[in-house]
This record gives C-alpha cells, structure tokens and sequence, in this order.
C-alpha cells in the first residue's frame, strides 16, 4: 500500500467521480454549513432553476454574520438597527423554511458563529468533507476534517447536489516542535506562522499542522490554528484526530453514540498520514523559541514579536502605504502603542478557553478610561458556559461590555464596528483596511494580548499581566 | 452566460499587493441579497472618502481609464473572505478579466464561475504592464495566451474543464445535476 498523507485519505474517500485531465473531481461534501450572508443568490438559482435541496439534512443553517450583538435587537425589543441585515435576516428564514432546512436561528439557543457551533454540537467530525460559503471553514479541520471556504455558487452547486467539483490542491506540512512557553498561545502560534510563509504561503495547498507542539494543543486551540489558514492562502488546515479530539466529541449532540462510537472511533485512528507519505513542501517551526505576536500592518502576515519594533522597508510603496494607513512608523515599539478599542470574540478566538483567558487576565482590574471593550462570546453556548462560570461578571465589572453571540466587529457589518482612526486589539483574523469599520486600524493579536492592552489602555506584553 | 473567447482592452493598474476582497467590496455592502449593481461598491474605501466625496487621485476615478475592462494588480490578488461579491462587484463595474502574479484560490474559482477571467502571468511580463497602464492587450482563451501590444506573448494557465465552460457559455451546475445516477451510487455504498 501506497503511504498517504491524511488529506488524500480524507480526498479519496469522497471522490463520487475521480478527476482527470478533462474534468476536476466530483468530490462528496458530507457536511454544508449555511448562513445569512452567502447563501440568498445560492437559494434564487435554485428557485429559479426548481430545484430542490438535496440532502436538507447535511446542511446546518446559523445565522451570524450580519446579525447584531445587542441583546434587546437579538431578542426583538428593539428593530435590528442595520435594515438591510435585518431583510437578509428574514430572507434567510424564508429560505431555510421553503426548502426545508433547520435553521439555528436567533430565538435559538445553538445558535452562533457557524464555525463555533459546528463542533460544539458534534457535527463537525474526522474524516468528513464541510464546506461553508465563508473562508474561516478552515477551523474544522481541527478535526482532521477537510473543510474548506467556498463562493456562493458553489453553495448552490453544494444544495442541489450535495457535491462540488474540484481540483486536487497540493499538500504542506507545518511541522512544530518544542513546547510554546507560557503567555504565547495558540494565537501566537499561528501568526507566527503566518508571518513566516507569508499571506500567500499556503496558495494551493492544503495544510497538515503536526509535530509534538500540535499534538499538546485542546481542541479549541487547535481550531484557532486551523481557523487562520487562509490568512496564509490556505483554503484548508487539517490536523490529524487523536484521544483529544475524542474527548472533546464524545456525547455531543450529533456525535455517533454507543456501538456506533466506538465503530467511528475505530475508523477515525485510522486518519493519519502514514509514516513515508510525502507532502509537497514542508515548513518547520520551533514553538519554544516565539513570544506572543501582534499585527502592525493591513494583512495578517505583518506580524512581529510584541517585544518588537515596527519593521523599517526601504523603498516599498505598498509597505509604506499600510503603516501609513495604520498610522505607524518603522523603527517605533509596538508596546506603549495607546489603543482605543478591545474585540474579544470571533471564529478564531470567541471559545469558552478564550473568554477565560481574556477574563483571568482582566480579573480585579478596570478597562481603562477612554477604551471601550467588547466581549462577544462565539455561541449562545458559549456565553451560557462563561455566564455559568461568572465571567460575564469580571468582564462588566471591568468595565467590558458583554453581549450576545455572533461576528460582531470581526467583520463590522452588523453594527459593531471601530471609528475612523481608533487602533482596535482584536482577537480576530484579518487586519485588512477598514475590516472593522472605514478607517479603523486593526492590530491582531491573541486574547491574553488583548486583555492586558485593554487595562493598560496601550499596547502590552501580557506575561507582565497573566495570573501566576 | 455569454461565451468568451477573446478579450480584448486597454488596462487599469493598482501596483498593489495583497489586495485583499474587503478592498474590492467592503463587508458593510454584503447585506444584499441579489447579485446585481454591485460595481458602484467596487473599492470603495479607496474610490471615496469618509464624506462620500470621490478621491481624484485613485486611479479609477480618473478619466482616462473609462472603458478600461482588464485590470491588472499586484502579487496575491484576491486574498482574505471567501465572498462572491468581489467578483460580482468587479464585473458590475466593467472589468472582464484581472491579470497578475499570483491570485488567491477561492476569488479565482468565484471568478471562473462569473465569466471574469484570472489571468497569472510571468514576473516579467507583469512588470511590462505595471510599466505601461492603459496598455492595449488581448486574452485569448482558445490559445491561453496573452498578446502585449509589442507582439510579446505570455502563456496562463486555467483549469481546463472551467476553460471549457466559459468558451461555450455553459453552467458548471449543469454538468453537475448530469452526475445525479453517480452521486447516487455514491450515497448508497455510504449508506446514506
């Protein structure tokens, strides 16, 4: 037998039709994640050209991006201020209503990001194919799922036939050893990464992040450091299953139960890369050796160490153009760096872990003045959870602002959003101009970072703030 | 969709790298639902100013690029949300095909499928059209070859099966729904 690595395993499973010169891969998507914002012009095609969904129930339908966070527009005491999100809304339900898909909708309690409920309900499992009109989808692949992001038609294709027609991408290997030290996260990890292959690294291939530092991380963390694949031009990261992965999948809603565990437990140690299978590129990385990072300029690969200075490029328009958008000048500290906003929340940091982070740091200490802090929690679970554990309460009475779930100032299109000018720390993915609101500069960095920038009002390395 | 067989334009350049899909259309304009008039949201941070004032130094508001229909950007065209909406945008506002050195893997296949064609080229031969905005070129999808207005020619690559469709105006969703009785084959040795 052939060594393969866990992608092709994952790939030749799924393959209704095998691609060849002609025609790409007619490749089985066990797993359809839906929202708002991607799906209305999928759901027209399909109207127009009468056609039904195929298998209604593979899809998991949420609503979250444009969604407000305000608890009295989430529960109706008020009309959802951005009318436009608000008929997008409605459409979505109508849709998901005329063509027979559970919807997770705003009254529900399993509602939240899609990327956050996916797995938290034990839909999101090893093996599968998930799709999602959204390139976060990456996050799943923290299941050694090959889930990967999506246009609009494509989520047409995906309704009407279950299935997507696709090229076999190449493979890279991230492998990372040593051990991370303490106050550098998960987050930290993959800004790191970033920052070393580069926002167009990974263009064309599928991620396998492995090695013993991989092996150490909790689900959550491994969903962080799949979530950012695209940032480096990699539609998916996938990490293989293990006992951690079990753990956390066991008893969950749609998690396979009694002999059917233990038969899905069975068929899923057998999805790892095979010893001598080959990956097209491998990238190596020492975890022991990174500090926690954060962003200074307008894509998630201008990254440095926070102990860092912003770097100087001699002779490079589009390097001075961002750090003229960010209002930074090469050679400046990034501590010290007086900031006006704190998000904490996202696909990529708005889990239960997250919020305890961020919370153990704030804990007996106020935001500080001028700077205004949102914490969003990435699923009606999970704010339930951090609710039950009292950390809404450090977080307000801080000063912190605690709301319902969904992308929120991620992606600034449902109200939340950072002014003109404001330096924003957030826990989110993409620093990218005007992200999280026209004008507003994003610096990306982990929920500890952001934390400690929000009670110092400035920049701050958080290891001065963690919890001994 | 129309075929497409050649095409052939003046170019628009923005040398810029990483141009990422919040650039090419902001997220506050994704609360619609249909696909149509996109294009006046087309770089609109970049086009407009905070007042809603047109910024005259961008490039696509000066009045020499008007019936510019290739535009032509730096490394890494693309990159970021998975949107559809950049390339509904571009194609609303004019643009037929976007040419540079490297662009992303989910805007190249939303683009494929919206009949706006990405164009990778060769360093050099994207350095000759930096170097020359307004360029008269012409994309030729039959022979996958770029032809610069000094006669120099430049292969690209596209995947052959959307190549196909795109020439002959057809649905990838079509060819799709034909594979019904595999799919099918598929579901049952799954036991779905």
């Amino acid at each position: 037998m052939t060594a393969k690595t866990l992608f092709e395993k994952v790939w030749e499973q799924h393959q209704v039709v095998p691609e060849s010169a002609d025609t790409p891969a007619v490749l089985y998507i066990d797993l359809h994640l839906v929202h708002e914002v991607t799906s209305p012009q999928a759901f027209s095609v399909l109207r127009a050209q009468n056609l039904k969904v195929r298998r209604p129930e593979r899809v998991l339908a949420t609503m979250d991006h444009s969604t407000p966070t305000d608890p009295d527009e989430v529960f109706g005491r008020v009309p959802i201020k951005v009318e436009s999100a608000a008929r997008q809304v409605k459409e979505f339900e109508k849709n998901c209503r005329e063509f027979g898909v559970e919807l997770h909708d705003m009254s529900s309690d399993t509602r939240g990001i899609v990327h956050v409920i996916g797995p938290e309900l034990g839909a999101t499992q090893p093996g599968k194919t998930i799709v999602c009109g959204d390139s976060h989808t990456a996050t799943h692949g923290a299941f050694g799922a090959l889930a990967f992001g999506i246009g609009t038609t494509e989520v047409g294709h995906v309704l009407a036939t279950q299935c997507l027609l696709q090229r076999r991408p190449k493979t890279l290997a991230i492998e990372v050893t040593g051990k991370l030290r303490a106050g550098v996260t998960a987050k930290d990890l993959i800004l790191a990464i970033i920052g070393e292959i580069g926002v167009s690294g990974g263009t064309g291939y599928v991620i396998e992040y492995r090695g013993s530092a991989i092996e150490a991380l909790s689900m959550e963390e491994r969903m962080t450091v799949c979530n950012m694949s695209i940032e480096a031009g990699a539609r998916a990261g996938l990490i293989a299953p293990d006992e951690t992965t079990f753990a956390y999948l066991k008893g969950r809603r749609f998690a396979p139960q009694g002999k059917a565990w233990d038969e899905a437990v069975a068929r899923w140690r057998e999805l790892k890369t095979d010893p001598g299978a080959k990956f097209d590129r491998v990238v190596s990385i020492d975890a022991s050796k990174l500090e926690p990072m954060i962003s200074y300029g307008t894509h998630p690969g201008m990254v440095v160490p926070i102990s860092g200075t912003v770097p100087e490029v001699a002779n490079d328009p589009v390097h001075a153009k961002a750090l003229n958008y960010m209002g930074l000048h090469g050679g400046e500290p990034m501590v010290g760096k007086p900031i006006q906003v704190v998000f904490i929340g996202s696909c990529t940091n708005g889990r239960l872990s997250d919020l305890e982070l961020a919370a153990g740091v704030i804990k007996g200490h106020k935001v500080a003045s001028g700077v205004r802090m949102l914490v969003v929690p990435g699923s009606q679970q999970v704010k339930r959870e951090a609710e039950r554990l009292g950390l809404d309460k450090i977080f307000t009475e801080a000063g912190a602002q605690w709301r319902e779930s969904g992308c929120s100032m991620c992606i600034g299109m449902n109200g939340d959003t950072a002014g003109r000018g404001e330096y924003a720390v957030s826990t989110s993915n993409r620093n990218f101009e005007g992200r999280q609101g026209a004008g507003a500069r994003t610096l990306l960095a982990s929920p500890a970072t952001a934390a400690a920038a929000a009670i110092a009002g400035k920049i701050a390395d958080p290891r001065a703030y963690l919890p001994h | 969709m129309q075929p497409i067989r050649t095409i052939e334009s003046r170019t628009v350049v923005i040398p810029v790298t990483n141009i990422d899909t919040d650039q090419i259309i902001p997220a506050r304009f994704l609360t619609t639902t249909t696909r149509e008039g996109l294009g006046k949201q087309a770089f609109a941070d970049w086009r407009y100013d905070a007042n809603g004032a047109v910024k005259s130094d961008f490039i696509l508001n000066k009045p020499e690029v008007a019936g510019c229909d290739i535009l032509v950007a730096g490394r890494n065209f693309g990159c970021g949300s998975s949107r559809e909406h950049a390339p509904w945008a571009l194609l609303d506002y004019g643009f037929r095909a976007v040419i540079s050195t490297e662009i992303a893997d989910i805007f190249r296949n939303n683009s494929l499928k919206n009949g706006l064609l990405p164009i990778v080229v060769d360093e050099q031969t994207h350095q000759w059209l930096t170097n020359h905005p307004g360029a008269n070129v012409k994309i030729d999808l039959d022979t996958t070859t770029l032809t610069l207005p000094t006669g120099a020619t430049a292969k690209f690559p596209i995947e052959g099966f959307a190549r196909v469709c795109l020439m002959n105006g057809v649905d990838e969703l079509g060819f799709l729904l034909q594979q019904a009785p595999a799919i099918e084959r598929y579901e049952q040795a799954r036991g779905f």
